[in-house]
């Protein structure tokens, strides 16, 4: 199979903190708008060389999503910054409201997502963002899987006009897609051809869906390996050209199983072409703490839960 | 005629649209709204900067954000006879396939309308994100929101005022709507807030009450020193204290008319009250 060569272990939210560096020297409308987490968010950069276009707003998360609204008022393109779970759940009806139902070009971008947080535990461990997010008509939904993926959609979204959310996370994970790939919202990428099995895999699990690939090489089973990093809108046209061709899937993700990628790979195929689907996500519980290493094994996140659930899958063809 | 007379006139319209609308669909938030016929006449035919047409942007003029979305009739009845969209369309209100939803949107395209309100607590912020937003784009005017008093129990309101005399986000001017009244009865019975201006003053704001609310000279001087006050370091906040359901003897001193639709005699012994002007639409 196709390898991947990991460029240099980053996390993903520094990606985020280069594509806003970047974005401010290229784009002046590009504000930035953060609530007491400038160096988690790596805000540090666009702080120091555009101080007048960065706002702090201090730990008031439904007024920084309301300002935020209020900045693409004047023409600006404001990108919110806190973990995920301050950037959704906290203020559901204030993104609701203000930004999606008004239509304001606000950027919503999250860090800290899901289980790899860790040891803060299930506080911070927000696993249902991706649903809260992807409900919201007119919300496109990225979930990149490095950092240079993160750095590229993080510049895509200056020039895409409309309410986005951006997920991404904490922990140092490989950085294996190239520098320059260009990023398009809403196509997907395919990683590895295969016939047996289609893997969709979002965020933190693409890289751990190419190590099981090479797992099930192995073993003798030819996995296609999709990168998903926009959830909605689905590439539904990569998945069902996929499916036709393998005839299952397993989706990965770094999410509860309600209201995930999952679900959504589940409701294309089952209004186009029925298909066995398995799914690695967490089974509708809360995260705890942990080191995020020990939590993706606990709750079956990783490339073996990966393989299991393409040996699963390919079963029930 | 006198500009005095001339607002007063368009007061006396804009009452008659407010029950005319809310009654023809037996649906709406009267009180509130007729509470507010003066400020809102005030605001758009005396005191904002406005640009002929409308675009979302707004540069070079004033804006103005409505957060207690629910006094949309209010709202839609001046901005229609401001010139923003066909004063016939007043006849849409509240129903299927309108640009005047229940609470005020931008989804539908309704020139005058910069942002969605309804779920209460959100317009001042991005009154607050408008008015930086001037600031970068060196645009030399004033954003003026509109609360209501029962709604400063959300806590997002203080989030923000905090924020924006902590930023000293002067070029806004943000208006409490002091009638005392909210759904389920007084604001004092449901939540005593104790003296809001003590509360603005200790989060360092200007603030300037108007004690006639409904009296469109008070209106004129107390906005006018609020302008003045702006570009001094200080966020402006006006006390605008009303009387919920001003102009129909029925409908003032209780909270009954919140939101409630008139009955057809209750419609028109409250036309009679408030004979039309401009033409109904």
């Amino acid at each position: 199979m196709k390898k991947y060569e990991n460029q240099g272990s980053k996390d993903t939210r520094s990606g985020f903190g280069a594509g806003m560096t970047e974005l401010g020297q290229k784009n002046e409308n590009v504000v930035a708008l953060c609530a007491d987490l400038i160096g988690s968010l790596k805000f540090d950069d666009f702080k120091k060389n555009h101080p007048e276009r960065f706002f702090q707003i201090g730990i008031a998360e439904a007024n920084m999503i309301g300002i935020a609204a209020g900045f693409t008022v004047g023409g600006k393109i404001p990108f919110t910054g806190t973990f995920a779970n301050f950037s959704t759940g906290r203020v559901y009806d204030q993104i609701r409201q203000s930004v999606a139902y008004s239509d304001k070009n606000v950027k919503i971008c999250a860090s800290h997502a899901g289980l790899t947080l860790g040891e803060d535990g299930a506080t911070h461990q927000i696993l249902e963002d991706i649903g809260l997010m992807k409900m919201l008509p007119g919300m496109t939904v990225i979930n990149t899987c490095d950092y240079n993926q993160t750095k590229a959609a993080t510049i895509a979204l200056a020039d895409h006009h409309g309410p986005a959310y951006l997920r991404f996370g904490r922990p140092v994970v490989p950085n294996f897609t190239p520098a320059d790939e260009p990023f398009v919202i809403g196509k997907a990428i395919m990683l590895n051809e295969g016939t047996d099995v289609t893997i969709v895999a979002t965020g933190h699990l693409v890289w751990e869906a190419l190590i099981a690939a090479e797992a099930l090489e192995a073993k003798g089973i030819s996995a296609e390996v999709i990168n998903i990093h926009t959830i909605k809108p689905l590439d539904d046209e990569a998945i069902l050209k996929s499916v036709a061709k393998t005839g299952c899937v397993v989706t990965a993700e770094e999410h509860n199983i309600l209201g995930g990628l999952g679900e959504s790979v589940s409701r294309l195929l089952a209004l186009n072409t029925p298909t066995p689907q398995e799914f690695v996500a967490v089974n509708d519980s809360f995260g705890e703490s942990g080191t995020p290493e020990q939590l993706m094994e606990k709750y079956k996140l990783n490339n073996q839960a990966i393989v299991e659930a393409v040996e699963r899958v390919i079963k029930r063809k | 005629m006198s500009d005095i007379q001339q607002l007063t006139n368009f007061t006396t319209q804009v009452r008659r649209d407010i029950l005319r609308m809310v009654h023809a669909v037996n649906s709406g938030h009267p009180g509130g709204s007729l509470g507010c016929a003066e400020f809102f006449t005030v605001l758009y035919q005396h005191l904002m900067v406005r640009k002929p047409g409308f675009d979302m942007d707004g540069i070079g003029e004033d804006l103005f954000f409505l957060s207690n979305g629910h006094i949309s009739p209010v709202f839609y009845s001046v901005l229609a006879r401001s010139g923003y969209f066909p004063v016939s369309e007043l006849a849409t209100f509240r129903k299927l396939n309108s640009r005047l939803q229940g609470h005020p949107t931008t989804h539908e395209g309704l020139p005058g309308v910069r942002m969605a309100s309804g779920s209460l607590g959100q317009g001042l912020s991005v009154a607050i994100g408008a008015a930086q937003a001037k600031k970068l784009n060196n645009d030399n005017h004033i954003v003026y929101a509109l609360t209501g008093d029962g709604e400063l129990q959300e806590g997002q309101n203080w989030e923000a005022i905090m924020y924006a005399s902590a930023k000293k986000v002067d070029n806004l001017i943000a208006t409490v709507d002091l009638n005392g009244q909210q759904i389920d009865g007084s604001t004092d019975e449901v939540l005593n807030m104790g003296s809001v201006k003590a509360k603005f003053e200790a989060f360092d704001w200007d603030v300037i009450e108007i004690k006639e609310g409904n009296n469109i000279e008070a209106i004129i001087a107390g906005m006018t020193e609020a302008k003045a006050k702006t570009g001094k370091g200080k966020p402006v906040c006006v006390l605008l204290h009303t009387e919920m359901g001003n102009g129909v003897d029925f409908m003032m001193h209780t909270h009954a008319w919140h939101g409630k639709a008139p009955s057809n005699e209750q419609l028109e012994n409250a036309l009679n009250q408030n004979p039309a002007t401009l033409g109904d639409y």
